[in-house]
């Protein structure tokens, strides 16, 4: 187990050494974007929604009774989470065991597929903690966080990047060419992203449709978020959207494993 | 002269005293319905360069990625370094080096960090890493590109540093699979040069190779492969004293007729111990080289270049497998 953890450890050091080298291109996709939108849908279009409710009217009971900003906060800090950790775990996956080989690289050494595969994972859960620190802190400033319970948003906004990784990068290495991924991220990731509760309450949703957000680990994120930045959420919901996070990672964990060593070392 | 029967590497030569570095007996690995290698057998010294030599498809690879553990064997017996690579993966490729086929390094990283994060994959101690990746810089002669980024390096650069890189945790024994395949003849013998300069220092190597001249230059013993198999094992010079003859007549034509008629004529005439056509030219294999001469003279349409020269693993090859190496 020691020799895991470290393993582990080995592959995010390599992942944030090459982020050091090039991190100019991430930081501006993982940090300005969702502040842009923040700045355009918390702000603007935020703005025009509490004006139509009235603040008090029927709008903001939708809304839990919070203004638009910061309902929209927590939402975006997942999505935005959940992106970062989906684009982490496609391309470079595929560079990792094809384009580029270094995967079997590391194979060749002490590190076996689960380093390879955990320290991807962890590594999505760090860039998820660094923009998250980042757009929590403007959020704060814009006034879209009410409650000092707001940094423990950042604890679902990992769970949700390494959930998500776990599966985006088990679809990934099974995959022999990048073909597949911009189909993933169009009708997978953005409907995902959309549709979760990010922005708006999924209760909007069709009756029909609003169970869907179960399978949606955004969605379980978002609530978790939302509690902590506005303060209010039950112990059990607190509990019962953990459990699927941790689900999710975990059948992610059980099948990628499988998946990196077939890959990697048959 | 082509045998019915395979011949085995463990029965070469006489029995060393200290246990070999790597010891296989019927290793075989299976994939679904394909067998990529059909129960081998041969055994690893230290300190000795020990080739694979074969055409693309032979084998050489999977038995390569068998020794470096990153492979499970489908049946027979294995062990490297004294250990079994089921049960023993990480211990054993903690201890060798792995030189791959096609390049693997971060290209978008620098030259300096490829060899700090590989040091890390091995849990070395920074300092530790510092120091060593200073000297094998200046052994891989890449010292002033430390700070370079790896991507517009040379082939033969990157190769170079793949071998450094490799030997970054000090290892028993270094595995090259085609160390050289697509480096130009200059970067070729750059590289040769390094590796012989680490067989001089006492490294055991284990290389494999399609090309004839990297296997006689650089190897002690070696075992060709064909079709997932074994087929004849030992020393270049045994190799070669053992299948081919002595010298070899090489005759080229000017048009395929004649080469075809030609070859016909040597055959029936038996100008040698064998006569070979093959795309561009015909080989007569013999012991007895003014015989052969006096044959080439009687033909009718005479040959438009004639080459005597010394037989070579090549024809050892081309005697044992019926192909050449670049078919």
């Amino acid at each position: 187990m020691t020799a895991t953890r470290s393993g582990v450890l080995r592959v995010v050091e390599r992942e944030a050494q090459i982020f050091k080298s090039l991190w100019r291109g991430p930081v501006i996709l993982s940090f300005i974007t969702p502040v842009m939108f923040l700045a355009g849908m918390g702000v603007g279009l935020g703005g025009m929604v509490d004006d139509g409710t009235g603040g008090s009217g029927a709008g903001a009971s939708d809304l839990g009774g919070l203004d638009y900003l910061s309902f929209v906060t927590p939402g975006l800090l997942v999505a935005s989470a959940m992106q970062v950790a989906a684009g982490e775990s496609l391309w470079p996956v595929m560079a990792g065991k094809k384009w580029m080989r270094t995967y079997h690289a590391m194979v060749a050494t002490p590190l076996d597929a689960r380093h390879v595969f955990g320290g991807l994972i962890v590594w999505s859960g760090v860039r998820a903690a660094m923009s998250g620190a980042a757009f929590l802190l403007v959020a704060a400033i814009l006034g879209g966080v009410p409650s000092p319970w707001a940094p423990l948003a950042l604890l679902a906004s990992v769970g949700c990047a390494m959930a998500v990784s776990s599966l985006v990068a088990t679809f990934a290495v099974g995959q022999e060419s990048d073909q597949s991924f911009a189909v993933l991220m169009r009708i997978g990731i953005i409907p995902l992203f959309l549709f979760s509760g990010t922005f708006f309450p999924v209760e909007q949703l069709p009756d029909a449709v609003e169970p869907f957000a179960a399978v949606s680990p955004l969605w379980h994120a978002a609530e978790l978020a939302r509690g902590a930045t506005t303060g209010h959420i039950e112990a059990l919901e607190v509990l019962l959207h953990s459990l699927a996070l941790v689900g999710f990672f975990v059948v992610g964990w059980w099948w990628g494993t499988r998946r990196f060593t077939r890959e990697l070392q048959t | 002269m082509r045998p019915g029967t395979p011949a085995v590497a463990s029965a070469a030569v006489t029995e060393p005293a200290e246990p070999p570095l790597i010891h296989a007996s019927s290793l075989t690995k299976r994939f679904d319905d394909f067998t990529a290698v059909d129960g081998i057998d041969f055994e690893v010294r230290r300190g000795e360069a020990f080739g694979f030599l074969g055409a693309n498809g032979a084998g050489k690879s999977s038995t390569m990625r068998m020794i470096g553990c990153v492979s499970e064997r489908t049946d027979g017996e294995l062990q490297v370094l004294g250990l079994d690579p089921r049960g023993h993966g990480t211990d054993i490729r903690g201890r060798i080096g792995v030189v791959p086929q096609e390049d693997n390094l971060d290209t978008e990283l620098t030259v300096w960090d490829n060899l700090l994060i590989y040091g890390r994959y091995f849990d070395l101690p920074r300092d530790v890493i510092r120091r060593r990746a200073e000297e094998l810089l200046e052994f891989a002669q890449l010292t002033e590109r430390k700070h370079d980024r790896v991507d517009p390096l040379s082939g033969g650069m990157k190769r170079r540093l793949t071998i450094a890189r490799a030997l970054m945790n000090r290892p028993e024994l270094i595995l090259l699979d085609e160390p050289t395949t697509g480096l130009d003849p200059q970067a070729r013998h750059l590289l040769w040069e390094r590796l012989y300069q680490l067989k001089r220092e006492g490294a055991t190597l284990v290389l494999t190779t399609h090309y004839l001249d990297e296997a006689e230059q650089l190897c002690d013993r070696l075992v060709i492969m064909d079709r997932a198999r074994i087929v004849a094992a030992g020393s270049p010079r045994a190799l070669i004293d053992a299948h081919a003859t002595r010298e070899v007549v090489e005759l080229r034509f000017a048009t395929s007729d004649a080469r075809d008629d030609a070859a016909l004529a040597l055959e029936q005439d038996a100008a040698g111990a064998r006569v070979e056509a093959l795309a561009e030219r015909v080989l007569v294999y013999t012991d007895d080289t003014d015989h052969t001469m006096g044959r080439v003279d009687a033909l009718i349409t005479p040959p438009a270049s004639v080459l005597v020269r010394r037989s070579t693993l090549e024809d050892v090859y081309l005697m044992i497998t019926g192909r050449t190496l670049d078919e």
